[in-house]
This record gives structure tokens, C-alpha cells and sequence, in this order.
């Protein structure tokens, strides 16, 4: 019925790079070069409309964009893309979140990768796994009871803070260095 | 003779007719019965804002309670309308405020909503019961202020999915003291804190509040205060699922949860955080919808909860759940109906997640009222799609998304013609149709000699020729919106067709080969639709026939072209393109 049009040669409205007619490295011999910053500045005389294109021709010199420039693919509304972005950047580095953890008392530090862990529990069973001590348990407003040792954490601004005030994804993206504290030392922290 | 009878009593009856298709039927036997009928119908759904002008409406009819309006086209959602495209409540809002004092629903769609129409709104009618803002823009919290402030009986105050602008978390607390009737309030979309203690209030003083779906910034830690407040609760939305370690937390909310013996659906759950997960397990059995679109949890946790639902109805969860969670999904909900898994990967072509087609052909094979499936996946065969078409031939809706454009049966290296082709064949109640990987012309034939229930169709990077939208228009009986995007799709098979237009609601067709000229001559012979070009470089009037338009939109109306089109729309008209 009709001319069979290589569906590659619309696809053009969102390039960036520019499609030329012809195989890499041989020079353009048609006149009409197809503009892809968007489709209306296509000017085709009737001529050509007719004309069947090769459709040989244009897959080996079609190379599709990559997919973040194809607006609107895949068909997902833009809220749900941002919460998902916001997963992003913790997922990609496959290197791990290594902090250095001190311990008052103990001659040298030791490194925590922090993605190994899921949640403060599991993070406190690692700290003291590491370094043979007991850490108590948490309350919102007497911080760590019943033990000798508290852990803290130094965050983004340079502060030091309470383990555990935070939730726990807030925690990992802010805490750069941890230190378990003696608990005397600690006592000014929980308030 | 004619008898006729009297008007009570055919009001009497035509109460009990009420929808839309009846009553238009009804109106048509006689001029008595168009009147009568007139004067008694109480709700309207216009699907296109623009195929009626709000004169037109309050003319035919005068008494209406509830109305409900769609504006920009579907394509909307994923930024292909370009900004001020239109959709602009305000003229309905205004004519409206006159014309129906009575007014009791506003229920709007992908429109421009500004805070002076929410104003009028809250002002104007003095029974307003229930307003449904899906997918708007254009208001801020001040205009949810002014509801909140001047409705009094309002019901239901649903923003879901709107862009709102956030400027302050106060205007929940303009609810008066007395005001008590709140039933369903749906504030997840909202950025900003809302005053915690204006909200506690409201759900203390609320007692027929049944939906509550709250924003990510309402804390795990109130969510039990609220929960206590309001136990006759059935469906809650979650704010962030996540706190500090505070083991308080979990046992009151964990308990506030035991309290909810009405709860039949959750949704929300940002930022789950898994220690918080079993809280909720006690409602589980009783949960008819769950959506955990928002929660990025992994398979084995996404198994524990499913597999303790076994009245499941609608599933909305992310592809973390994989195959192996969709297995479970599949021996464990048997009432499933629904089933909508997001990519939690846009474009990574080796997603972290196994998920694949054997998922949704599992789940169709163990979930026998499944009836409505929203798949993205990486990978898809034509005889997995066979299978799910022979399996599950009660479909009604199927929107399959294979992220790669154009990819082919990964098995076979085909295009998945004959996998489509089965679906169309198989559920011939089909009403509801995405496609996408490698398509050919063929997959149209088979959708135009089958697919006669077919209302909505979505195609994109699909097709060889105008053949294939041949088909489609020619066949679909009962296609009312066709939207196609990237498909070399172009002037023989559009202008072969105009009639067909003219019993659709609406067509889109952006990046595809129809010309300016075809434009014209459609817009000629088809004066009751409108044309509409959108190119927004601007330069439409100085180009030949002969090119290419970027977006086209074509729909029928009985109001006429559109006067608030932005500059880069032209309508077409006769031998001009122009803009009004």
C-alpha cells in the first residue's frame, strides 16, 4: 500500500546529534538533511515524500539515542521518578560506605563499611562484634543506659552526635566517622 | 394515540437510570422525554473539557449535582504536552458558580486549577460535599485553605497526584473547630510538614472518616497517635515508614494497627525502613488493596507481606519483587484482580532485579480473576504472552511496558506480533491496550480484527507503514482514544479514515510522518473536529504542506476551536493554519 518508511527516520524530534543521509565517513549527496533538534524543521519537497527511502541505508547509519534523551520513555510519571532517583546514588557505589570507627581506649581504629548493615540493630551488633564490648539499649530520652560505652557519630557539619536520634537512611547519608565513647564521657550528649 | 405519562412518574423512573450511555439513549425517544430527562439529570462527566463549552452544558441541563472534567491528554503525564498547553478549570469553575448554586461534586483531571477557582468554589456552592483535584496544577495550599475554611459540609478533599505549591503546612488548620464531616482526605502528594496538631484535631473530631491518606513528612511516630484517633479507619496512606531506633515506636504502632479492624487498603510507606514491617502484619488478612510503589524493599520482605494476604485484590509494588516474589504473589492471592509493577530502574539495561516475563505469566496462570495488568519489564517473549492470553482470557486491561524500545522476543528475535495477537484474541473484552517492543504492521491487523472492545489504545516505536494505523482505525469498532507517539504513522491512513474521528473522543500523534497538508484537508472535511498542531518552534504558518507536524492532537467537539491555545498551537483551518 504504501512505501514502507523506516520507522528510524522519525525518530529524530528529541537528538541531539544530527542524522545525516549516508554511511559514516562518505560525504552527503542528497540535499535534504534531516534536522533533529525537532520535526518541523523538516522541509521535504513532495518530491521526495514519494520517493520510498532504502531502509538498509538508514538502520547502518542510525544509532539510537541514548535513553535519557528520549522524553516521555518509559511512561512513568515524573513523581515516581524522583523518589526512585533519590534511591539512586547509595545503589550505584558498589565500593561501600567505609567509616572509621574509634574506640576511647583502644590503640588504633578500625574501618565499618556502613551498607553491610540494614539498621541500627544490626549496625550495633557489628560494633560490638568488633570490638568486644556491650553497647546498651537506646531510649529517646536517656540515650544509651546500662552499659560503659555509647556510640557516636561525627556528621556532615563537623558535629558529634547520639547514634540512633535519626532515621536510619538519614544516618547513613550523613555520618562520616564513628567513635564509641565511654559512657562517662558521654552523659553531656544525651538530652 | 399517545398516552403519555405524567411527568412525576417518568421522573420517578428516570431516577433510576444512571449512566451516562442510558440517559443519552433515554433522551433521544421523544422531545417530551429529552426534556424531562434534562431537567433530571444530576451528574455529567465531560472526558474532554474542550468537546463542550460550560454555556452548552448549563443550557441542556440546568440542574446538576456532580461534575466531572478531563483536560490535557493522557500523553500529559509523561511530558509530551508542552507547559500551557490548556486545560484551564476557570471558565467552568466561573459559569458554574452561577449556574449551579447546588453543586455538590467537582471532580477534575489533569486541568489548571488556580487558587481564586478553589476560592469561588469554597464560596459559591453552599452544599459542596466532595472535590477531587487527580493530577492538577496551578493551586497552592492558600487555595486548600479556602476549602478548608468555607466548606462546611465537605466530604471528600482528594489531591492525588496534583502539583501543588507547597508554601505553608497551615492550611489544614483553617478546618473550623466545627467542622466534623470529613470522610476522605487525601493529602499524599503535598511536599511540606502539615501542622500535626491541626491534623490530630481534625481526625479526633472526624468520626466518619474512612480514607486518610497522609504526606511523606507525617512521621512513623504519629502515625500510632493518628491510628488510635481514628480506628474505623479503611483505607490509609502512610507517611515515611521509617524512625530513629526508638522501640516505642514499634510497639504503639504495632498495637494502633491491632485497633484497625476496618482497614482494607495501605498505601504510602516511603522510606521503609523493614524493622517497622511487622507492625502492620495484623491487618494483613484482611487487606483487599496494598500499594508499595514507594517502597524499596527486596523480594524476600515484598514475600512475607503478600504471603500473608490472602484477600489481595490490587497490587501496586515495585520490580524489586522479582519472579520469585510474583510466584508467591501467585499461589498466595487468589482473589487478585490487579497487578501494577514499576520499574525501580529507568535505564540500566541490566536492572539489579530478576525480574522478567515468567513473573506475570506465573501470576496469570495461579491468579484466576486477574483482570487488569500494568507490567514493566526488560525482557518479553510471544510465547510468554500466548500463555498469559490463554491463561487469563478475562482481561480487560493490559499495559505491558518493555523499557528498550523496539526490543524483540529475546528467545525467538521476533517482533512480538503474534504475542499480541494472541492477547487481542483470546480476551475479547479487552478495553485497555499498551504495547510496546518490536512491532511490525502485522500486530495492528490482529488488534483491528479482534480487538473490537477495545476504548483505549497506546502505541509507541511500533509499526512498518500506514498500514498499520489502517488497521487500527478501521477495525476498532469501539476505539475512543488512540494516542501514538514515534510510529511512522502518516497521511494515507489518517486521511482514509476521518469518519472514524469523528466517533472518538480523541487521537494524539506526536513524532510520527503526518504533514501540515493532511491537516488541513482533515480540519476541511471533518468541521466538527478540532485540529489542533502543537509545534513549538513557532514557525508553523511559514512552512510548506508538505512538512511534518511534531504533536498533533485531533478531537470533536460542539464548542468550536479553542480560544486559550498558547502561541505554539495552531488549529487547523480550511486552506490556513492559524491561531486564535
Amino acid at each position: 500500500m504504501d512505501q514502507k518508511r523506516s520507522t528510524l527516520d522519525l525518530f529524530n524530534t528529541d537528538l541531539a546529534t544530527e542524522l545525516r543521509l549516508g554511511l559514516p565517513g562518505t560525504t552527503d549527496d542528497k540535499p535534504e538533511i534531516i534536522k533533529t533538534a525537532s520535526l518541523s524543521g523538516n522541509k521535504r519537497s513532495s518530491s521526495e515524500m514519494g520517493s520510498s527511502t532504502c531502509t538498509d541505508e538508514n538502520q547502518s547509519r542510525f544509532s539510537p539515542p541514548t535513553k535519557e534523551q528520549v522524553v516521555g520513555w518509559p511512561p512513568v510519571r515524573s513523581y515516581r521518578k524522583n523518589i526512585l532517583q533519590a534511591k539512586k546514588p547509595e545503589s550505584e557505589t558498589g565500593s561501600g560506605m567505609y567509616v572509621k570507627v574509634s574506640m576511647d581506649g583502644a590503640p588504633y581504629l578500625r574501618k565499618l563499611d556502613l551498607k553491610v548493615y540494614k539498621c541500627y540493630e544490626e549496625l550495633m551488633e557489628g560494633l560490638q562484634e568488633m570490638f568486644k564490648c556491650i553497647i546498651g539499649l537506646y531510649s529517646e530520652r536517656e540515650g544509651y543506659n546500662g552499659s560503659q560505652h555509647v556510640p557516636t557519630y561525627e556528621d556532615k557539619d563537623g558535629d558529634w552526635m547520639l547514634v540512633g536520634d535519626v532515621p536510619w537512611e538519614m544516618f547513613i547519608s550523613s555520618c562520616k566517622r564513628l567513635r564509641i565513647m565511654k559512657s562517662c564521657e558521654a552523659r553531656g550528649l544525651s538530652a | 394515540m399517545v398516552y403519555s405519562l405524567p411527568e412525576e412518574v417518568l421522573e420517578h423512573v428516570f431516577s433510576f437510570i444512571v449512566s451516562d450511555k442510558d440517559r443519552n439513549v433515554v433522551s433521544l425517544v421523544c422531545k417530551s422525554w429529552y426534556e424531562m430527562e434534562r431537567w433530571c439529570r444530576r451528574r455529567i462527566f465531560v472526558g474532554n473539557c474542550y468537546a463542550v463549552s460550560p454555556s452548552i452544558m448549563i443550557r441542556r441541563f440546568p440542574e446538576v449535582r456532580c461534575v466531572e472534567l478531563k483536560g490535557k491528554p493522557h500523553f500529559a503525564d509523561f511530558n509530551l504536552v508542552p507547559e500551557g498547553w490548556g486545560g484551564y478549570a476557570c471558565s467552568w469553575i466561573e459559569e458554574m458558580s452561577k449556574a449551579y448554586p447546588w453543586l455538590e461534586e467537582i471532580r477534575l483531571k489533569r486541568m489548571v486549577v488556580t487558587d481564586e477557582s478553589l476560592e469561588l468554589i469554597s464560596t459559591s456552592f453552599k452544599n459542596f460535599r466532595v472535590l477531587v483535584l487527580s493530577s492538577c496544577e496551578g493551586f497552592s495550599t492558600d487555595g486548600l485553605s479556602a476549602i478548608a475554611a468555607n466548606c462546611r459540609n465537605l466530604r471528600v478533599l482528594d489531591l492525588q497526584e496534583s502539583e501543588v505549591m507547597d508554601l505553608s503546612g497551615h492550611w489544614l488548620s483553617h478546618f473550623p473547630e466545627t467542622f466534623t464531616s470529613i470522610e476522605s482526605l487525601n493529602m499524599s502528594c503535598l511536599g511540606s510538614e502539615v501542622s500535626f496538631s491541626a491534623l490530630e484535631r481534625l481526625v479526633a473530631r472526624s468520626p466518619n472518616l474512612k480514607t486518610l491518606r497522609l504526606n511523606r513528612s507525617v512521621p512513623l511516630g504519629k502515625l500510632s497517635t493518628l491510628l488510635h484517633l481514628a480506628p474505623q479507619l479503611v483505607e490509609l496512606g502512610t507517611g515515611a515508614y521509617s524512625s530513629g531506633i526508638r522501640s516505642d515506636v514499634y510497639s504503639s504502632l504495632s498495637k494502633a494497627f491491632l485497633g484497625c479492624k476496618e482497614i482494607k487498603g495501605l498505601s504510602g510507606f516511603w522510606d521503609v525502613d523493614l524493622s517497622y514491617l511487622p507492625a502492620f502484619y495484623s491487618v494483613c488478612s484482611r487487606l483487599t488493596t496494598l500499594n508499595l510503589s514507594y517502597a524499596t524493599i527486596k523480594s524476600p520482605d515484598i514475600t512475607k507481606v503478600i504471603s500473608q494476604c490472602p484477600n489481595l485484590q490490587r497490587l501496586w509494588v515495585l520490580d524489586h519483587i522479582e519472579d520469585s516474589g510474583l510466584n508467591a504473589l501467585a499461589l498466595s492471592c487468589k482473589n487478585l484482580q490487579e497487578l501494577r509493577v514499576f520499574p525501580s530502574d529507568m535505564y540500566a539495561a541490566d536492572a539489579n532485579v530478576t525480574l522478567t516475563e515468567q513473573g506475570l505469566v506465573s501470576v496469570s496462570q495461579g491468579c484466576t480473576k486477574l483482570q487488569s495488568v500494568l507490567y514493566f519489564c526488560h525482557q518479553m517473549s510471544n510465547s510468554a504472552l500466548i500463555t498469559i492470553a490463554k491463561n487469563r482470557p478475562n482481561l480487560t486491561c493490559f499495559r505491558l511496558c518493555i523499557i528498550e524500545p523496539r526490543t524483540p522476543d529475546y528467545l525467538t528475535h521476533e517482533p512480538l506480533d503474534i504475542g499480541f495477537g494472541a492477547i487481542v484474541k483470546h480476551c475479547k473484552n479487552l478495553n485497555r491496550l499498551s504495547l510496546s517492543g518490536l512491532l511490525t504492521d502485522r500486530v495492528f491487523e490482529y488488534i483491528g480484527v479482534h480487538a473490537k472492545k477495545l476504548d483505549m489504545l497506546s502505541i509507541a516505536f511500533a509499526g512498518d507503514s500506514d498500514l498499520g494505523l489502517h488497521y487500527v482505525l478501521s477495525g476498532c469498532k469501539s476505539l475512543k482514544k488512540l494516542e501514538i507517539r514515534d510510529c511512522p504513522f502518516g497521511d494515507t491512513a489518517l486521511l482514509a479514515n476521518v469518519a472514524k474521528l469523528a466517533t472518538m473522543r480523541s487521537l494524539w500523534m506526536s513524532s510520527c510522518a503526518v504533514s501540515i497538508g493532511a491537516c488541513k484537508i482533515l480540519s476541511q472535511k471533518m468541521p466538527m473536529l478540532n485540529v489542533e498542531v502543537i509545534d513549538e518552534n513557532g514557525t508553523l504558518d511559514s512552512k510548506l504542506d508538505s512538512c511534518l507536524v511534531e504533536k498533533l492532537y485531533v478531537y470533536r467537539t460542539v464548542a468550536g476551536p479553542r480560544s486559550d491555545m498558547p502561541g505554539y498551537i495552531w488549529t487547523m483551518d480550511r486552506d490556513s493554519s492559524s491561531r486564535i
